[in-house]
């Protein structure tokens, strides 16, 4: 098992690695436009583009440039390890831009999180067992909705309803716990079941289906020929065996957030990570993007490890040489 | 044979299930009794109503899915009468099942003795180590080699034969009364088979039970059984002592079943399949269901239902319009003489 996490962990860096290099690849090969002119003011002569080009590092090849990236990042700069560089715009540290954003994105995907996976489980629970039952249809209905509701619109929806209608949950923006722990609660709740109210739909139809299949499976008949009582069967025989593809899906989907939660962050206007690229990538600022991108790889690897390791411990017939 | 050790008394049962296409005519009027010590071989093809009937016994087929008529009497009681609850208690503990794929009859993610310790906590307030202790003392007693450590195994770290000891350890917990094997060998290498077999012989004697044997091994019931119910498409075709039906079998369709069975001194060339297959039971033939199978067929069989009764005084009952001269005719031809005569 160590050997496999550590083979693992070397496969990750070498993923992560290849990410970066795309990004820098994608980033130079298919520019839209110069980044140096963006500084350069208005018509800029050639001189000071060479000089702000210069001073970005711009007007080196790609690949050393990349070269650069991965020494600073082992070695640090003078914020720390490991070292992301500086934002093109403003020459501040990358790592201290998402060190300040990512407890916003975190915090948003934990709640969410958490919100999503006990309600879809339990709805898709309920659905099972009550299959064709109107509770089951009024359940598999709400998927339907949560499924295909854009986030914008629900997100737009929920404030205009629960925050200027009704005044019962605080409106956009950002309230650190630290600063208020009402004002976070308050203002996260609404980003918080918006966001989850999709993966739930989701979650909620797979544990329906699963657990569907599981419950037809020939020892479910043995569990049921024990004497076992139904809610034994159900809960310790047939959820058990459908976790396994929900394991998977929960893994990448917490990962793919931490970059991707882009529309609920601007919805709601918390300035998080996927905030933070969008506008990296809009104002062509390298760094601020590299330096998302790479957070997002190693997360993305992390929870796919992760995700591995859980399985060895839900399914006894998956061992790792 | 005295009554108190009669133990299931099944009279018509009969079991629909109703689907989009129409009603399902699994099970039609199936009457048996089963006394402690005896065997009772259930025989027919794939889809003859034997599974499900020993499914509706154990209370096992969705009840909001099923339409079940007739009575399961079980020492006295009533099962299709029960509420779950009442039957879940009997489940497991007086009446026990051994399914027929073992590979997919274990959960894979549970070790092998804590499933049967389950069992054990099902129907008992027992600790849990007690309960483990008791799965130990089973698996080494249907002949798990180190049953110690072996239930501490996975059933992927199990072999066929094994697993299946496993699941008749499982349903032995609780000394049951009533021990039903739905195809208990089918899915073990032969060698496995006779080990099996075997070992649900010593049981049924070591415990006195009832054990019902589903299968369509004719070899196996002509080796276990005490009594054979002959089954084709969810209906009784023949039932009697297990001696009678193998040295006088009386219905064209068990002379199938017979002609159709190999053995050690038939050589293949002399093996008589029977045409066709079984009918859908969605829609099964008016009168004999197995008339346009069978050979002997005369005008009444395609309109009227022969009834399940003894053709004469001293035979067993058979549902064939055959006379009986025909019948003693044809089924001394396909004489057997039991191997191990068990009666």
């Amino acid at each position: 098992m160590a050997f496999y996490i550590a083979r693992r962990l070397f496969w990750t860096l070498i993923v992560v690695a290849a990410v970066i290099a795309i990004t820098f690849v994608v980033f130079y090969l298919l520019p839209a436009g110069d980044p140096a002119l963006r500084f350069a003011g208005k018509n800029p002569n050639q001189t000071e583009l060479d000089l702000i080009r210069h001073r970005l590092g711009l007007d080196q090849a790609w690949y050393v440039q990349f070269g650069k990236f991965i020494k600073t990042f082992f070695t640090g700069d003078q914020y720390g390890w490991p070292g992301l560089g500086y934002t093109f715009a403003g020459q501040s540290s990358v790592l201290h831009l998402i060190l300040e954003r990512a407890p916003r994105t975190l915090l948003l995907i934990m709640g969410s999180a958490i919100l999503w996976l006990t309600t879809g489980v339990a709805i898709g629970v309920i659905s099972a067992v009550k299959r064709r039952s109107a509770v089951d249809r009024a359940a598999m209905g709400f998927a339907l909705f949560g499924i295909s509701a854009p986030v914008f619109w629900l997100g737009l929806m929920a404030l205009y309803i629960f925050w200027r209608q009704l005044g019962w949950a605080g409106g956009t923006g950002y309230v650190s716990p630290v600063d208020s722990v009402t004002g976070f609660f308050s203002h996260m709740i609404l980003p918080w079941v918006v966001l989850a109210s999709l993966y739930a739909a989701f979650y909620a139809r797979m544990t329906r289906n699963n657990l569907l299949e599981t419950l037809g499976e020939d020892y479910i008949r043995t569990a049921r020929a024990k004497g076992l009582s139904e809610r034994r069967v159900i809960f310790k025989h047939g959820l058990r065996a459908s976790l396994t593809p929900i394991v998977t899906m929960f893994g990448l989907d917490v990962a793919l957030l931490v970059g991707g939660a882009v529309i609920t962050e601007s919805v709601f206007n918390i300035q998080g990570l996927g905030y933070l690229a969008i506008n990296g990538a809009l104002t062509q600022d390298l760094p601020t993007v590299l330096g998302v991108v790479l957070l997002a790889a190693v997360a993305v690897a992390v929870m796919n490890l992760l995700v591995d390791v859980l399985y060895a411990f839900i399914d006894p017939r998956v061992r790792y040489v | 044979m005295t009554d108190d050790r009669l133990l299931l008394d099944v009279r018509d049962l009969t079991v629909r299930f109703p689907t989009s296409d129409g009603v399902v005519q699994a099970v039609s009027d199936v009457s048996f009794t089963l006394s402690r010590g005896e065997t009772l071989g259930v025989v027919g093809e794939s889809g003859s109503g034997k599974s499900v009937s020993n499914l509706a016994i154990m209370g096992l087929l969705n009840r909001q899915r099923t339409a079940i008529a007739g009575e399961v009497l079980f020492q006295g009681r009533d099962l299709l009468t029960l509420q779950s609850e009442e039957l879940r208690q009997i489940r497991g503990k007086d009446i026990a099942m051994v399914f027929q794929d073992p590979f997919a009859c274990l959960h894979p993610m549970y070790r092998v003795g804590a499933q049967i310790a389950e069992a054990v906590t099902a129907h008992q307030n027992v600790s849990k180590t007690r309960a483990w202790e008791r799965a130990v003392e089973l698996l080494g007693h249907v002949g798990i080699p180190n049953a110690k450590s072996r239930a501490r195994d996975y059933p992927h770290q199990f072999s066929g034969g094994m697993r299946q000891r496993a699941m008749i350890a499982m349903a032995l917990v609780h000394n049951p009364a009533v021990l039903i094997c739905d195809e208990p060998t089918t899915a073990l290498d032969v060698t496995v088979q006779a080990q099996i077999i075997e070992l649900i012989e010593e049981v049924k004697r070591e415990f006195d039970i009832g054990v019902i044997l589903v299968t369509h091994d004719l070899g196996v019931v002509a080796e276990t059984a005490n009594s054979v119910m002959v089954m084709y498409a969810g209906r009784m075709m023949e039932y009697g002592p297990a001696r009678e039906i193998f040295e006088q079998p009386q219905h064209p369709y068990a002379w199938g079943l017979l002609d159709s069975m190999p053995s050690v001194e038939r050589r293949l060339s002399a093996l008589v399949p029977i045409e066709g297959s079984p009918p859908s039971l969605l829609a099964p033939p008016a009168g004999c269901p197995f008339h346009p199978r069978c050979r002997f067929r005369f005008e009444p069989c395609p309109t009227e239902r022969p009834p399940l009764v003894a053709p004469v005084p001293e035979a067993h009952p058979d549902a064939c319009h055959l006379p009986w001269d025909d019948k003693v005719r044809e089924g001394s031809k396909r004489s057997v003489v039991q191997i191990g005569d068990a009666a």
